[in-house]
């Protein structure tokens, strides 16, 4: 109920602290002449788990690749990820979690196949890695996890209906964009593990 | 000159001959209960743009133009067919999973937008399953209220 809740919070939240520009510029030049409220970032606890370390590796590894614009290497990176979604036990889940995980699984090799099969277009691959991001917070969610991770969030994505990612870091670094775009998204959920 | 004819009527008997090689057909006699606008009962608007323009190659029922009968354009259709089955099939589409059609819609709403689809290679022979200005926004805008609305 907890997550729920959470998760509410954090998709009716409606302001977005996102800026454009250059990565020289600060911050509060960028912005609007706005006094921003301090915003206390929700959080979510989840399990400690080894279990997913491969899969969130290779996820980690295929955002870098399409915040640097390089989608052969996220297409190698989408591979490896596609075999460690493969690789995951879900016997080792309880019985009542088993369906919903499948789901996911499901869904996320199939996002994972799409971006390793589009070396060449990486608006595809971007979209594909937007599901992607969902399927596997939900995942550690259910599963645990082995690092703290971030949500973060971009109301520009995909003309204005915006996109969420996970991070290793709170520091924006959009995937989504990718040239100077960089900067656009700010922390939806923090996903710290027990 | 007599190698140039002998080539010419080489190409028209493997013309004429190709076209007695049988294709498979893609026609389920009943329509499933899984099926995309049966399940969601799409409005009939939507229901005529997806089935002129998608369903052909993404369900189990393909309505074939006379033209699908003459080879190899007939061959060419079964691949467009057999791939797009592959990726998303409408006939099968209440029995995926809701985040699976979730995802589906998502990207159908996407690649619509971005003119992938229909691809360019089908709507060149497939002329009828072109979607105009209108249709498209239509559709798309369908598909996203499709997907916000699902839990």
């Amino acid at each position: 109920m907890l997550f729920l809740a959470l998760v509410s919070w954090g998709a009716s939240a409606q302001h977005d602290h996102s800026s454009m520009g250059n990565s020289g510029s600060s911050h509060s030049n960028m912005a609007p002449k706005v006094k921003e409220e301090p915003r206390v970032i929700p959080s979510i606890k989840v399990n400690h788990s080894l279990l997913v370390t491969s899969i969130l590796d290779n996820y980690l590894s295929l955002k870098d690749a399409l915040v640097d614009d390089n989608s052969k290497k996220a297409a190698s990176s989408g591979k490896t990820l596609f075999d460690a979604l493969g690789k995951f036990d879900l016997s080792s889940q309880a019985a009542s979690k088993q369906k919903e995980l499948k789901d996911i699984l499901d869904d996320a090799k199939e996002n994972a196949e799409h971006i390793s099969e589009n070396a060449d277009k990486i608006d595809h691959q971007r979209e594909h890695f937007e599901l992607l991001g969902g399927d596997l917070k939900d995942l550690i969610v259910i599963t645990g996890a082995d690092r703290t991770l971030y949500q973060l969030f971009c109301s520009m994505y995909n003309n204005n209906k915006g996109g969420k990612w996970l991070s290793a870091t709170d520091k924006v670094k959009n995937p989504f964009f990718g040239g100077e775009n960089k900067k656009c998204g700010r922390v939806l959920v923090e996903i710290t593990v027990k | 000159m007599k190698s140039l004819k002998r080539i010419g009527l080489a190409v028209l008997v493997v013309l004429v001959g190709i076209q007695f090689i049988p294709s498979r057909t893609n026609q389920d006699k009943e329509v499933s209960p899984s099926d995309f606008i049966t399940t969601n009962r799409v409005p009939e608007n939507i229901r005529h743009i997806m089935r002129t323009s998608c369903y052909d190659c993404h369900s189990n029922n393909t309505d074939y133009p006379w033209y699908s009968r003459v080879q190899p354009i007939g061959w060419l259709l079964e691949h467009h067919i057999k791939k797009g089955k592959a990726e998303l099939n409408f006939s099968e589409f209440g029995s995926y999973s809701v985040r699976k059609q979730k995802s589906k819609l998502s990207s159908m709403a996407n690649q619509i937008e971005k003119d992938e689809m229909p691809l360019s290679s089908y709507t060149l022979i497939h002329r009828d399953a072109r979607l105009s200005k209108e249709s498209k926004k239509t559709l798309v805008d369908y598909l996203n209220a499709l997907q916000d609305s699902l839990q």
